[in-house]
């Protein structure tokens, strides 16, 4: 029973693209660190999902290794992230990224 | 175990100069006597060793150390070969370097710098023991820049004086105009026979036709970097100037061993200069001029160590004369009876030196005969050696090449010039020694009180070479006396198809006779002058005339200083004021000020705003993505 069939991967690829856009975005315009570090998220989530589908489709489950691996690191990054924003908090006293603006010549 | 020995010969120098060179000032005097007198002397023991296997008919001993420069088809080895040539110029480095070792330990003695001279002068030991004992042109041309470097370092060892270190800078500079004569000959030999191995080019050569061009273009280049190592005409300027060193090094280097390299570098190439007449004709005439020319100028040098350069020049003029006619073991009999006694001289010179607290102008000696009275009667064995007084060594080698100039197809100008030149060098010599030990004292009472021989470790040298320069002669006797040439006979396998020059006994007699007479009659005029109507030299500003103008060198050095060197340095002064200050130093300036103007201009973009960076990433991206989808 392939999923693909009865949805079509063209709905996965548009889903995908609006995630990943949502996401390009949030980065851009929000100022707000944890957002932008929940956006980025959402752009490699629109990812996991386009390898998904097309493993699925394909009918080759190396994509869906692939997305673990992504999850893996994501969850890695995140705390890392996470970290630097503690210490910036308390550095700083806020999560604004317009506030650091001290590594330039 | 023979070619074991030739290994060792010019090792044990080395490693008396590595270890003496590291100790300091403070090092034991005994410790570096022993390990550089010691180190040149058991060189010596295994130089006469392999002598005397020569002598008993053995075939040249060669050792190879490595493979050192193969490059396409040039094959070049580290590697040395003792022949009659380079063993009797073994005995003469070690030899006479180890009397000259010793005798540095007296003269030396108060030098603060003790371990850093006995370094050097080991040093210049392996060096010039490379260079006669290469068995390829390279290996010769590293001893012969090792010495100059030697050379260099010896005359200014007091490097505090500023004129000394002008002198080495002198030396260095005229030997490498020399050198690139020398550089220019290796290369025409690799063109021409396409190796630099002796053996090979010899070989070759010998089947070569005569009057080649290339041949001698080749000999005249190697001819360029002998004027320049045994300081003839026109790079003989330096030699005078280096008396600056410490005498025992004007013994060694500068008359006994170095400035001879010349020499054994064209009897070592004698096959090629058979081969041109042309260019031994060059090398005659040149070694005739210079022996002249130097033999005036020492008539009116007042300092004792500069009648004997000018005589050293002098001297290496005849050499050349009789490399020139073709006479190749008579020039090397020349080198060897002239080690002898000029060395003997410059070290009688450095005992009066001594002794007079360091003055060397001979118008403040007279009269020391009877405080020194070793260094008196060597030096006077070694004035009549060099005057050519039988039966001591110089008559024997100097009388062996006005015969064989004469007997050269045209040579009897040459032979009249150098007949003179003999004459003068009695005139010259027989006044330096009725100046220095004859006559009244003219020093101040503080040198009188001083006036003493000098210790054991200088007078036996003296008397070992005294012994030496009276006898040498012996190993090559005239043809009159029915006795085996035994230098010759010694030589026969190194020399190749040199022409015979025989004087006929009836003129040798003659030569003899003539010879007797003129430095008996020298001899008296100089006493006379010198001794019985004390004529002391005026001072330099009193000469007038021609005089003045001998005294003042023909004023060579001043022509060289007009034509060449203040030429030079109009050019380097205009290079220095506005090629560096504008052309050079302008292009790094305007690299510097475009670097700095453009990174101005690019340091704005980083502003620290993190939400900029992601910006300009997104766009990166997405050019990159039309790139790649709506470009390519």
């Amino acid at each position: 029973m392939n999923i693909i069939s009865e949805v079509g991967i063209n709905s996965y690829l548009w889903l995908a693209a609006i995630l990943f856009s949502i996401g390009v975005m949030g980065v851009l315009f929000r100022r707000n660190a944890i957002i932008i570090l929940m956006c980025i998220e959402l752009m490699l989530n629109a990812v996991n999902i386009l390898f998904v589908a097309f493993s699925v489709m394909h009918n080759n489950p190396a994509g869906q290794i692939m997305v673990f691996f992504i999850m893996a690191v994501a969850a890695a990054e995140v705390a890392v992230g996470l970290a630097i924003l503690i210490l910036m908090y308390r550095n700083m006293g806020s999560v604004d990224i317009d506030t650091m603006k001290k590594l330039k010549w | 175990m023979d070619s074991l020995i030739v290994l060792l010969i010019p090792l044990l120098p080395l490693i008396g100069f590595i270890i003496s060179g590291t100790l300091n000032k403070q090092a034991n005097h005994t410790l570096i006597n022993g390990l550089t007198c010691g180190s040149v002397f058991v060189s010596f023991l295994l130089s006469v060793i392999l002598f005397y296997q020569l002598q008993s008919g053995s075939a040249p001993i060669s050792y190879k150390l490595l493979n050192w420069i193969y490059v396409g088809a040039l094959k070049l080895d580290l590697s040395f070969t003792v022949d009659a040539l380079s063993s009797i110029m073994l005995l003469i480095i070690t030899g006479i370097g180890f009397l000259i070792h010793v005798y540095s330990t007296g003269y030396m003695h108060d030098e603060p710098d003790y371990a850093r001279f006995f370094s050097y002068l080991n040093l210049f030991v392996f060096f010039m023991l490379l260079l006669v004992m290469g068995n390829n042109f390279v290996v010769m041309f590293v001893g012969w820049e090792g010495v100059g470097l030697c050379s260099y370092l010896l005359i200014g060892f007091w490097f505090k004086n500023n004129a000394y270190n002008d002198a080495a800078k002198k030396a260095f500079v005229m030997n490498r105009i020399g050198d690139l004569g020398f550089l220019i000959g290796m290369f025409l030999i690799l063109n021409k026979f396409g190796s630099l191995n002796y053996q090979t080019v010899f070989d070759l050569a010998s089947h070569a036709a005569t009057n080649d061009p290339t041949i001698t273009v080749i000999c005249i280049c190697l001819f360029i970097g002998a004027l320049g190592k045994s300081a003839q005409i026109p790079l003989y300027t330096w030699l005078p100037d280096a008396m600056a060193g410490p005498t025992p090094v004007s013994a060694l280097i500068h008359a006994a061993t170095m400035v001879t390299a010349g020499i054994y570098m064209i009897v070592r190439t004698n096959v090629l200069y058979t081969l041109s007449p042309d260019a031994g004709f060059l090398v005659a005439v040149m070694g005739v001029a210079t022996a002249l020319f130097a033999a005036t100028i020492g008539l009116k040098q007042n300092d004792i160590k500069k009648v004997l350069a000018y005589s050293t020049v002098s001297q290496l003029g005849y050499m050349f004369a009789a490399l020139g006619v073709g006479a190749y073991e008579t020039g090397m009999f020349h080198v060897i009876t002239h080690a002898f006694f000029k060395a003997l001289l410059f070290l009688c010179a450095g005992s009066v030196i001594h002794a007079m607290s360091g003055e060397q102008d001979i118008r403040s000696m007279g009269g020391l005969r009877k405080k020194l009275p070793i260094t008196h009667i060597t030096f006077f064995i070694g004035t009549l050696a060099i005057s050519g007084f039988p039966p001591f060594s110089g008559f024997f080698s100097k009388d062996e090449i006005l015969a064989k100039v004469h007997e050269y197809n045209g040579g009897f100008m040459l032979f009249t010039i150098l007949a003179i030149t003999s004459v003068i060098t009695a005139f010259y010599m027989f006044r330096l020694y009725w100046l220095t030990f004859w006559g009244n004292f003219r020093g101040n009472s503080h040198q009188a009180s001083h006036l003493h021989e000098s210790p054991k470790s200088i007078t036996i040298p003296l008397i070992l070479l005294a012994v030496f320069a009276a006898s040498a002669g012996l190993i090559g006797l005239p043809h009159l006396f029915h006795a085996p040439h035994l230098l010759n006979n010694f030589l026969a396998p190194v020399i190749i198809n040199a022409p015979t020059l025989e004087a006929s006994a009836s003129f040798e007699i003659a030569l003899i006779v003539v010879s007797l007479i003129v430095l008996a009659l020298v001899t008296y005029i100089t006493y006379q002058i010198y001794v019985a109507k004390a004529r002391i030299p005026v001072a330099d500003a009193d000469e007038k005339g021609i005089s003045k103008w001998v005294a003042n060198k023909y004023y060579i050095d001043e022509l060289y200083n007009a034509l060449i060197t203040q030429p030079l340095q109009a050019v380097s002064t205009f290079a220095n004021n506005y090629i560096e200050k504008y052309v050079i130093d302008g292009t790094v300036n305007s690299f510097r000020w475009l670097t700095n103007t453009g990174s101005l201009l690019i340091r704005q973009i980083q502003t620290g705003s993190i939400g900029l960076y992601i910006f300009g990433i997104v766009i990166g991206i997405i050019c990159m993505f039309v790139f790649k989808f709506y470009l390519a």
